[in-house]
């Protein structure tokens, strides 16, 4: 009862000097409202990342050759640049057909797809005064199906392509504009030739995808390059890596097998089968889940170091609050000897100010939480994510704000409830 | 003169201060005297006679440094602090010579303070208030703050104020000292009414040797001493006071 009495009072106090409470609570606005931004940013940019790596496949597993750690090394980890006299990565050491065949074969139930693919490189198609930029990269027929690309004319690749590695190749829509003005069908059957570091390539158009022009790092501008698909083989044969064997390879795994320990597994049915003999390299697998986890991680701890930051000026605004807390209780000595000597004991007062310190500073942390949110929410928008807001953070930003009201309010309270009666009524 | 139970005891009540050490001074020399309930009794002295002091100590503000003193039934030695405050909310009720209403806080907020100390009920305390202040003339300002009021009508919420617990007495410090003689009567008006209707216990402190003939016995405080005790004129002057 006597709560609800102490809330109204401090409401009334508040409203009666509205520009000093302004004054006062702006310290608590400023530092919940740069919390709540910097959680809103840092929230809207893990939301973002998670869906694009999602969207990139959340069951994929990069099947990888790299340097073996040694004892010494394996302190400094992840840095392997220039380790020393360590012999450079061989074709050698390279999965072989053989290697993935086998391991294909034991464990066809958990894998999906397996994804090759190998990047002819970048280059510009000519012909005449019309030119457009294409990257070109060939991938095996799983890597396709996985890829579901959107045709809206010709074909997809079919089997002979891929066997007998045809020169064909799928272009954008955005390709057919810059080179065949619009046309489709003129462009589906043509030859295009294509120079890439000055070495030319001819290859016969079959299909016309649709560039997707609505993920986060591309612009379409004139001069936009967009991918130009060719059958895995055909690029090999062009790179003259043909038996080579993969340095990389990604395994989509199914629905129903957890990505994260078939990793794992995976990694040591490889490096027991096939590299125990090597002396320098191995086998190693990522999951993309543990890499969105480690991207989530680190999002949230340069997130947690910044919010800190921005919660020093918490502190610099619970200290104002003290101040004024300090200041009120001065200037209201009077009412104070009053309302003792109406009966109001050292409690009572105690709670009525720290009352009032907590309502400044939760009306402060309401203020600064709207502020936060629209602040956070701009940014993000600017920066090019879609603003999603931490509610977390708003639970723990009215949580603090009450918290430093009973903090920076319970020295000015106690100050108020232990003065002599006397001495209060008699103050001028 | 009314003889009901005793309501205030005081025996030989000391106080001294600590002027810094080794220096003592002593305000009061052991005060000796007795209020009965219905009593309308006023304690005159002097600036400096020591009545704030001992005003302080009926009010349960301040303890004695030696004697006994029994309020109601309450001896004040052996209370703790915060059974002071129960006693202050229940027993006295304060009327001051500046008023101290709260300031930012209407008429009925200001009288209904003691009764939400006491815990009791809004709506209970909000109509109580109400009643107060209808017998104080004040039922057409119930919702001005302090500063909307004028000194008179300051004094008329104290004093509804002080009635809000129905306390044991009333304490009343030069509650006219600062207002112009019309206004003066008015409020000594209304601590009559009080007295002879509801039969209320009220101990006036006051300077002023006139205004204790108003009440039904004198006392006189003189360097911290009683110097005497005398009957007041109220008794003579009602029939002509009473309106």
């Amino acid at each position: 009862m006597l709560i609800t009495e102490n809330i109204l009072l401090a409401l009334a106090g508040l409203k009666s000097n509205i520009m000093r409470s302004l004054l006062t609570m702006l310290g608590i606005i400023i530092g919940i409202a740069s919390v709540i931004a910097i959680m809103t940013v840092g929230n809207s940019i893990t939301v973002m990342v998670n869906t694009q790596m999602q969207e990139m496949g959340a069951n994929n597993l990069t099947v990888g050759v790299s340097a073996k750690s040694t004892s010494e090394e394996s302190t400094t980890s992840g840095l392997h640049f220039g380790a020393g006299n360590r012999r450079s990565m061989d074709t050698d050491d390279y999965i072989t057909d053989d290697m993935l065949d086998t391991f294909l074969d034991e464990y066809a139930d958990n894998i999906k797809y397996t994804l090759l693919s190998s990047t002819v490189g970048s280059g510009t198609a000519v012909d005449g005064d019309l030119y457009a930029y294409v990257n070109i990269v060939g991938y095996n027929q799983d890597y396709m199906d996985y890829t579901n690309l959107d045709l809206l004319a010709g074909r997809n690749f079919i089997e002979q392509d891929y066997e007998n590695a045809q020169k064909v190749c799928i272009v954008s829509d955005y390709f057919v504009n810059n080179m065949f003005s619009g046309d489709t069908s003129s462009a589906l059957g043509s030859a295009i030739e294509v120079s890439i570091d000055g070495k030319y390539y001819t290859y016969y158009i079959v299909g016309v995808y649709e560039y997707d022009s609505s993920t986060w790092f591309s612009d379409s501008t004139e001069d936009t390059t967009t991918d130009m698909y060719i059958p895995y083989d055909t690029a090999r044969n062009q790179l003259h890596t043909m038996n080579e064997g993969y340095s990389s390879i990604t395994l989509v795994t199914t629905i129903d097998t957890d990505s994260e320990s078939f990793a794992d597994t995976v990694e040591s049915y490889f490096n027991t089968m096939f590299y125990s003999n090597n002396e320098d390299y191995e086998v190693t697998v990522t999951s993309m889940a543990s890499m969105i986890e480690s991207m989530t991680t680190m999002i949230s701890t340069i997130e947690l170091a910044l919010a800190i930051i921005a919660g020093i000026s918490l502190v610099v605004g619970g200290i104002g609050v003290m101040n004024i807390m300090l200041v009120s209780i001065t200037e209201r000595t009077k009412e104070i000897g009053t309302r003792k000597a109406l009966g109001a004991t050292n409690g009572s007062i105690r709670l009525q100010f720290i009352t009032e310190s907590v309502v400044i500073c939760i009306m402060g942390g309401l203020i600064g939480i709207v502020l936060g949110v629209v602040l956070g929410s701009v940014a993000a928008t600017y920066m090019g994510y879609s603003a999603s807001v931490s509610i977390s953070a708003i639970v723990v930003a009215v949580a603090f704000s009450m918290a430093i009201g009973i903090f920076f309010g319970y020295y000015p309270a106690n100050k108020a409830a232990k003065l002599n009666p006397i001495d209060a009524l008699r103050y001028e | 003169m009314a003889a009901g139970d005793i309501m205030l005891d005081l025996r030989d009540i000391h106080k001294s201060f600590f002027i810094g050490t080794p220096n003592e001074f002593e305000v009061l020399h052991g005060v000796n005297f007795t209020v009965h309930e219905g009593e309308f009794v006023s304690i005159v002295g002097q600036s400096g006679s020591g009545k704030s002091t001992l005003m302080n100590i009926i009010g349960a503000l301040d303890r004695p440094t030696s004697g006994e003193y029994t309020l109601d039934g309450v001896d004040i030695e052996k209370a703790k602090d915060h059974e002071l405050s129960i006693l202050r909310n229940k027993k006295i009720g304060f009327v001051f010579q500046t008023y101290n209403l709260i300031a930012r806080t209407n008429a009925i907020k200001n009288v209904e303070l003691p009764m939400m100390y006491a815990g009791i009920g809004r709506s209970e305390r909000s109509e109580r208030a109400k009643m107060l202040l209808e017998q104080v003339g004040m039922a057409n300002r119930m919702m001005h703050n302090p500063d909307e009021l004028s000194g008179g009508q300051k004094q008329r919420v104290a004093i509804a104020r002080a009635m809000a617990n129905d306390p044991a007495i009333i304490l009343a410090d030069e509650p006219t000292g600062a207002l112009d003689s019309a206004t003066g009567r008015l409020i000594m008006d209304i601590f009559h009414r009080l007295h002879e209707e509801q039969g209320k216990t009220i101990v006036l402190i006051t300077h002023s040797p006139e205004l204790s003939q108003e009440t039904e016995r004198i006392i006189t405080l003189r360097d911290g001493d009683i110097k005497g005790e005398a009957d007041g004129r109220w008794a003579e002057i009602k029939e002509e006071l009473s309106c």
